[in-house]
């Protein structure tokens, strides 16, 4: 049944290589300019320590980024929704904040968190925090006012009601958000390491000066990889959450 | 002043005094005056609009009127309250034994406690073999029994009921009819149950009380001659046809 399943996705994936090898080689296209995969799978076997070592690098950033802004969304989530005079005060500025360009401020995070892993870690973090506290709040914001009423007939205190209802109302939205911030994530941790310093991002931006294409495409592969690893993990945590009792996971 | 309907009177009695509720400019409730009394079962009728789910809501303490007095006798027992909703309002990540368990729950009773009551009022509204089940597992008729259920669970002396079978098939409504009136018959507790349906009103109440429009006042206040026990045979006595008559003529003067 899997197998039925990623198949078809397979065969766009293999007709593409094939005629970009073909292409390549047949000289329509400069390898300079794209490399034949071929080569790309020969740089990725020939540089794979190094290439390792940056992705070992590039996942820390990205998924601790990642797990701040899901810890951090979901608390300022949260803490808006304790009020409607909180979230006109606070909600305007985490929308402004989201359109704040992080590759504009990043060479401030250099200045701030000094090169390495703390601004990579930080870009991850800002690029991927605002789409969990939206759809964190719209979520608890959006239980059904009937339970609600329950919940006040029996005396339930605002924590019950937040942990026992609210909260795991609001779950599946939570998981949506996660999933959105999972990708930005891995895009803020690139963008944080071409001015940081270190992995992934530093191996694409040394490769594009020394004008090896083939390096940048294999770095460039292993960092949507690792999106995809991302991405799959938290649709393996909305399944283990979600499939009792929410339609998204039941077939 | 009304018979108690078992040995003990676990009811409560409920006195609106001079109520009234508007929302903005919309009066909804003008002046009105209720008595209910102890483990009375109450079926109020009215057209849309007339303020009755208002009027159960400010009875259930979840809003407040605007003026006049509401007094529950006795009124020293906590969480004695309990609400039916329209629809079952079940929590969908938690199995119908713990949504059960629910409101003692919140009121702070052991987990062990808790889960053997729902388990207890589970079996009373049929529903013994579908504890380990999620709401979503359930048919309509079987989801608005676990919520008769967790209104039930906490043994509440006053059952306020909000049109809670209107969405349901015919068949299915027809049960829970006999069943709700049987729980009444058994434990005694003073039931309001608010509903447009003439055929529901006159089939389970002992009392109809028919609201004007905007709840200005009381058109028809009747109680009815009927059986205490009710069964099916019942629906098509012109006993019952009597009474609905009597509703109905109210309701059109009202229409």
């Amino acid at each position: 049944m899997k197998l039925r399943k990623v198949i078809p996705a397979l065969i766009p994936f293999l007709v593409v290589t094939l005629a970009l090898e073909w292409l390549v080689r047949a000289g329509w296209i400069k390898a300079f300019l794209v490399p034949p995969p071929s080569a790309v799978f020969q740089t990725m076997v020939h540089d794979w320590p190094e290439l390792f070592g940056a992705l070992a690098k590039t996942s820390t950033g990205a998924l601790l980024g990642f797990a701040l802004s899901a810890a951090g969304g979901i608390a300022i989530a949260v803490f808006l929704s304790s009020s409607r005079a909180i979230q006109d005060a606070f909600y305007p500025y985490a929308v402004f904040f989201q359109t704040v360009p992080v590759i504009a401020i990043a060479p401030l995070l250099v200045i701030w968190f000094g090169y390495g892993m703390r601004t990579v870690v930080a870009s991850a973090f800002l690029v991927s925090i605002f789409p969990v506290i939206a759809n964190t709040l719209t979520g608890i914001l959006s239980t059904d006012p009937a339970l609600r009423d329950l919940f006040r007939l029996y005396g339930a205190s605002s924590a019950a009601t937040l942990w026992k209802l609210r909260f795991p109302a609001a779950l599946p939205q939570i998981l949506t958000g996660l999933r959105i911030a999972g990708g930005l994530a891995v895009i803020g941790a690139i963008v944080g390491e071409f001015i940081g310093g270190q992995g992934l991002g530093s191996v694409v931006d040394i490769a594009r000066t020394q004008q090896r294409t083939d390096k940048v495409f294999a770095a460039v592969l292993l960092a949507s990889a690792l999106g995809l690893a991302l991405f799959g993990f938290i649709n393996l945590l909305s399944w283990l959450a979600l499939r009792r009792w929410h339609a998204s996971e039941q077939s | 002043m009304t018979e108690v309907p078992t040995g003990t009177a676990r009811g409560v009695a409920v006195r609106l005094n001079k109520i009234q509720r508007a929302f903005g400019e919309l009066v909804v409730i003008d002046d009105l005056t209720l008595d209910i009394a102890a483990g009375e079962f109450l079926a109020i009728l009215g057209p849309s609009g007339c303020g009755k789910s208002t009027l159960l809501r400010i009875i259930a303490g979840l809003n407040a009127p605007d003026g006049g007095t509401l007094r529950v006798n006795p009124a020293d027992t906590k969480f004695q309250t309990a609400f039916v909703f329209q629809d079952a309002h079940l929590l969908p990540w938690r199995t119908v034994l713990e949504n059960a368990a629910l409101p003692l729950e919140l009121m702070g009773v052991g987990r062990s406690e808790r889960l053997a009551r729902a388990s207890r009022v589970l079996a009373e509204v049929g529903l013994r073999e579908a504890e380990g089940r999620y709401p979503s597992q359930l048919s309509g008729g079987m989801r608005m029994r676990v919520s008769l259920a967790r209104a039930l669970v906490t043994e509440p002396r006053l059952l306020l009921l909000d049109e809670p079978f209107a969405a349901l098939d015919e068949i299915t409504r027809f049960r829970l009819d006999i069943r709700l009136r049987d729980l009444w018959l058994e434990r005694g507790m003073t039931v309001i149950f608010v509903t447009h349906s003439i055929t529901e009103a006159a089939f389970l109440a002992d009392r109809a009380v028919v609201l004007t429009r905007r709840g200005r006042g009381i058109r028809l206040d009747r109680r009815l001659a009927l059986p205490r026990v009710r069964s099916n045979e019942l629906r098509l006595s012109p006993l019952l046809a009597g009474e609905m008559q009597m509703l109905l003529s109210a309701m059109e003067e009202e229409g």
